[in-house]
């Protein structure tokens, strides 16, 4: 019982001191799972950031079901679960309540409609990066033709065509295998 | 609105897809939220989309989750909340519960590396598509002072690794000061 509740705690640290998503939690996951409580070995952590990396979802709720299924199953990943996203469920739905039934007032209008560019250039610096990470080859660095060709015609398909993001997206991965299968390159 | 037993599921399975295809950052959920919940059911405008992203940023925790939050109060109140966050976590918490188990094998599979590697490429295609949308609509108001702060916001994190946090927080009170400004020159 006192180890669902550590876990729970434990959790609950990252997901109310990480703000800014991925990498911000990182060093907070290391610190509780492996500094505090030493509930991983640091190749462990390295192993579970791999992994964070290579499957989908945020990487507080990825590590919290890793940690938390290792050393108690699966009510231990349930509980950790629920603790780094139990900050969130409290903090941001006290701001939905208040976005919603303040955003007509002048003073909120003028502080929103500041924040909104400023978001197009963060998520602009998110598609730039990954861009090019796409458009480096990952073996030497150099110049990745093929990927920048794939992200282009991803690009149009999604942007003039409409065309549905995740099938694109899974079209994308699907090809690059094809692709290397076939005639040994890939992107 | 359609009848709320179809809301919830249609919401659910949403978040469900989205949430099992979103690999990197928080801004590849918010892209894929902004797609099917904007464009896709027209349950939330575009400006109403970049203050939820301004909102999940800034707050503590995983954006997907806290823009899962925003997006599933605003469309269905306090259980659309719950239904949008379980859809947003139970595809990692059973992906990871399973590749937790089958580590070694999966981490060094030369095809599981490719078609991630290729989907990499369309998901910038994804967020570049989004950035394009969202900044045309910015860029239409004509304001000189918000066009300037996409590009500022884009050299502050993208060249100078400013935490988003303290970013949002600066636009805020520039958005503060310059409705101030006009209020009283009005």
């Amino acid at each position: 019982m006192s180890l669902l509740l550590s876990l729970f705690l434990s959790f609950m640290q990252v997901g109310l001191f990480s703000i800014g998503g991925g990498y911000a939690a990182i060093p907070l996951i290391q610190n509780q799972t492996v500094a505090i409580h030493s509930w991983l070995t640091i190749s462990e952590f390295t192993d579970l950031v791999t992994i964070a990396e290579m499957t989908p979802g945020p990487i507080a709720v990825n590590a919290a079901t890793f940690v938390g299924i290792r050393i108690a199953g699966l009510p231990g990943a349930i509980v950790a679960t629920f603790g780094c996203i139990f900050p969130s469920l409290i903090i941001v739905s006290l701001l939905s309540y208040i976005y919603y039934k303040y955003r007509s007032l002048s003073t909120l209008q003028s502080v929103l409609s500041a924040l909104r560019p400023a978001v197009v250039g963060l998520i602009g610096s998110a598609a730039l990066s990954m861009a090019i990470l796409v458009g480096t080859d990952k073996i030497d660095g150099t110049f990745n033709f093929l990927g920048v060709l794939a992200f282009a015609v991803a690009f149009i398909l999604i942007n003039r065509f409409k065309k549905n993001p995740i099938l694109i997206m899974v079209s994308c991965g699907l090809a690059n295998l094809l692709l290397c299968l076939v005639t040994g390159f890939s992107i | 609105m359609e009848n709320k037993k179809g809301l919830f599921v249609k919401l659910f399975l949403s978040m469900l897809q989205i949430s099992a295809f979103t690999f990197g950052g928080g801004f590849v959920i918010v892209s894929l939220m902004k797609k099917r919940f904007v464009d896709g059911y027209h349950w939330l405008d575009e400006d109403e989309m970049l203050d939820l992203t301004a909102l999940a940023q800034s707050s503590p925790g995983a954006i997907a989750v806290n823009g899962a939050i925003l997006v599933g109060y605003k469309v269905a109140g306090f259980p659309g909340m719950v239904i949008s966050v379980l859809g947003t976590i139970l595809p990692p918490m059973v992906i990871l519960s399973v590749v937790s188990v089958f580590y070694n094998t999966f981490a060094t599979n030369l095809y599981v590396a490719l078609v991630l590697r290729g989907m990499q490429a369309g998901v910038a295609a994804i967020i570049t598509d989004v950035v394009f949308s969202l900044g045309a609509k910015v860029l239409k108001d004509k304001n000189y002072l918000h066009d300037l702060l996409i590009i500022l916001s884009f050299c502050a994190v993208f060249f100078l690794k400013i935490n988003v946090a303290v970013i949002i927080l600066v636009a805020g009170v520039i958005g503060l000061i310059e409705g101030r400004i006009a209020r009283r020159s009005a």
